[in-house]
């Protein structure tokens, strides 16, 4: 019998399917709210009782990265592993990497001030898609039509202030149906796929937005694309998120580092989070 | 137990966990269960959506 960590602030169902799975597969589970776990520079393994393999499952990207970097500091395996979480979490990071290892990826323009974004746009013409660095869930991501809405943003921007807004990440439109693919791939393999289609005929196909999940056949192109993607992030469990591009084919616009899968999970043919507790625990005895 | 807000019955479920979310149906606040003993619940105000919250 092995023991699965399963880290969280807010403990959500996919948390608790994590943990029902570990259970029927005959593994003791740890359930750790990071909220109120300590760790300091003399912390020791042997302090802590985190089981064989944890899974970090935090809904803060940050919270979830920096207790990652604390559990690889006191030698504690974990997944994702803090490489693969600081890049999934940051859209420039991942973008460049998916480009970086020839991935078809929608072109991306990258301005470090709102001038230059400006400069930028008036270059390459209107519109683009502008994204957060740092976030998830369809929010702040928009299309920029004109260069008022540009101006709006830019306002909102300087008021809030945050330090990745300073950042500009603007991105092609794509021709493309009115949905998205997202692909759950675990150690490198595709076990699952869905059509996320808009809610409201709208822009975004975020689930958390309430955009009509549909089970989706994993093609050829798909899985080999979700495995290239999944191997130039650095393996682990990843959501990765596909377009159809009307010219162009598939593209991978996005890989989700702590991914959710309660939706996919219902209508899947496999057994979501049991494949994942069986990842984990195989990949802590290689 | 009640809404620590509104006053409003809370409905918790025997197999809620803790840090798992309750809403109140009437005022719409979200709290964590910071601490769970058999019927007894503990609730703290639960976490505004942050910035980087998401997958």
């Amino acid at each position: 019998m092995s023991k699965v960590c399963i880290v969280f602030d807010r403990l959500r169902s996919e948390e608790k399917m994590l943990q029902k799975e570990a259970s029927n597969l005959g593994h003791d589970t740890l359930m750790l709210d990071a909220k109120i776990t300590q760790v300091n520079t003399d912390s020791k393994k042997e302090d802590f009782d985190l089981g064989d393999v944890v899974l970090e499952r935090c809904v803060s990207y940050f919270r979830g990265l920096h207790f990652t970097s604390s559990l690889e500091f006191l030698d504690i395996p974990v997944l994702n592993k803090f490489e693969v979480a600081n890049i999934c979490g940051n859209k420039m990071f991942m973008t460049l990497l998916l480009k970086k290892n020839n991935i078809p990826t929608p072109k991306t323009y990258f301005s470090f001030s709102s001038d230059s974004a400006a400069e930028n746009l008036d270059k390459v013409g209107y519109p683009l898609v502008i994204k957060p660095i740092i976030g998830s869930w369809g929010r702040g991501v928009m299309p920029v039509k004109d260069k008022d809405t540009l101006e709006a943003l830019v306002e909102v921007r300087e008021i809030t202030d945050s330090p990745h807004d300073r950042i500009y990440y603007l991105q092609e439109m794509i021709d493309r149906p009115p949905r998205d693919i997202r692909v759950i791939t675990i150690g490198d393999e595709p076990v699952a796929a869905m059509y996320r289609k808009s809610s409201d005929g709208g822009f975004k196909t975020n689930i958390a937005l309430g955009a009509d999940p549909e089970l989706c056949e994993i093609t050829k192109e798909m899985e080999d694309l979700a495995v290239k993607a999944s191997k130039a992030m650095g393996g682990g469990i990843l959501g990765i998120d596909m377009m159809e591009d009307d010219k162009r084919g598939l593209v991978v616009h996005e890989v989700n580092n702590t991914v959710e899968f309660k939706g996919l999970a219902r209508v899947a043919q496999r057994n979501i989070p049991k494949e994942m507790i069986e990842f984990a625990l195989n990949y802590v005895r290689k | 137990m009640n809404c620590p807000e509104c006053d409003a019955t809370l409905n918790i479920p025997d197999d809620a966990s803790v840090g798992e979310i309750v809403s109140c149906p009437d005022c719409g606040a979200d709290f964590e269960i910071s601490k769970k003993d058999g019927s007894n619940v503990e609730l703290k105000q639960a976490e505004t959506v942050g910035e980087d919250w998401g997958e």
